[in-house]
């Protein structure tokens, strides 16, 4: 099994970077992740990032990008609710990367 | 249909958790969503169970899927027909089931009710309509 | 010593209950467990089945199982015991011997 440290702490991942125990999540991981895959986090990651957990919380899957794209329309505003705006942030995908640095599953229906 | 949109029944029949049926059917359905095509789903016989109300794992330690069912309206899919007589043949009414509504977008975004309730014999109806059916 | 008998598939898609309420004595016990659980609830089709057993046998439900299921003691019919896992145990360990009803 994969590890990544963060903080002193070896946290497991799977053979494609996403967490093993999804409740072993703190936000550092995140800025650990991110930092592995070149993004710079700022404030604008962050509230997808946050975005995505609370989905999670509530639904108990990651959402599709459809999905993702419409629902932060709604809750941030058009001019984040859109998959130009959500790939600048996430380049390799807002479901798949996003989703890994917030420490969800793999976006069910993502390959 | 012309349009290239087919029409997709996904049919639940089997009980959460004993067996893993109604969590694969679900992922299915979510996969689907993305293809853009018609997507309704049936719940008759024990799959009435896939969707009780109140749900709660902790004791038994199973991952509880069911708030996914909430997202359906999320993802587009807002035909959810429960079969009247499964419901009645294990005691069971609506009052029962989670409250699963949509968002619709031509009216406003107002929320409706996702769940519709039929008759065995109109659900034979609805399949004899459909493109594809999927049971599980 | 009496039969513990478990049931573990629900009523309504196999027959197992149903063979095990005919298979098993008087003053045996009968547990439901994972998708059998639902046979237990009040008002189905199967009730007055488990209503005759419980009137000679010790009929029992998984907690935890029905609680998953998004059911609770209220919902039964009345006369089965809920049970948790250390009831359970405690029912197998009570018992001469366990049947599984699959």
């Amino acid at each position: 099994m994969a590890t990544i440290t963060v903080e002193g702490k070896e946290i497991e991942v799977d053979e494609e970077g996403y967490l093993v125990d999804l409740g072993a999540w703190f936000p550092a991981i995140a800025t650990e992740m991110a930092k592995i895959d070149e993004v710079e986090m700022g404030d604008d990651h962050w509230d997808i990032i946050n975005f995505l957990r609370e989905y999670y919380e509530e639904y108990q899957i990651a959402p599709a990008v459809r999905v993702l794209t419409k629902a932060v329309a709604k809750k941030l505003g058009k001019e984040k609710g859109n998959s130009k705006y959500l790939y600048e942030l996430f380049p390799y995908g807002p479901g798949k990367q996003a989703c890994k640095f917030a420490g969800l599953p793999k976006p069910t229906g993502c390959v | 249909m012309s349009d290239g949109i087919k029409k997709f029944m996904f049919v639940n029949t089997k009980a959460p958790y004993g067996t893993v049926y109604a969590l694969e059917s679900l992922e299915v359905v979510l996969i689907s969503a993305a293809f853009d095509q018609s997507v309704s789903l049936v719940f008759c016989d024990d799959g009435v169970f896939q969707i009780a109300n109140n749900q709660n794992t902790d004791g038994s330690g199973m991952k509880n899927f069911s708030p996914a069912y909430k997202a359906l309206g999320d993802y587009d899919i807002n035909k959810l027909y429960v079969e009247k007589e499964s419901l009645e043949e294990r005691g069971l009414s609506l009052d029962n089931l989670m409250d699963l509504t949509y968002e619709d977008e031509d009216d406003d975004w107002a929320e409706k009710p996702s769940i519709i309730l039929v008759s065995r014999a109109e659900l034979a109806d609805l399949m004899d309509e459909q493109d594809v059916v999927i049971s599980s | 010593m009496a039969m513990l008998h478990t049931v573990n598939k629900s009523p309504f898609e196999r027959s197992s209950l149903n063979s095990c309420l005919n298979k098993s004595k008087e003053g045996s016990s009968i547990l439901l467990i994972e998708d059998a659980v639902v046979g237990a609830l009040k008002g189905t089709k199967v009730a007055d089945d488990l209503s005759a057993a419980i009137a000679n046998k010790n009929v029992y439900v998984l907690g935890s199982d029905l609680n998953t299921r998004g059911f609770t003691e209220a919902d039964i019919l009345d006369g089965i015991k809920t049970v948790d896992y250390a009831g359970f145990v405690d029912l197998v360990a009570e018992h001469s011997n366990v049947q599984s009803w699959l």
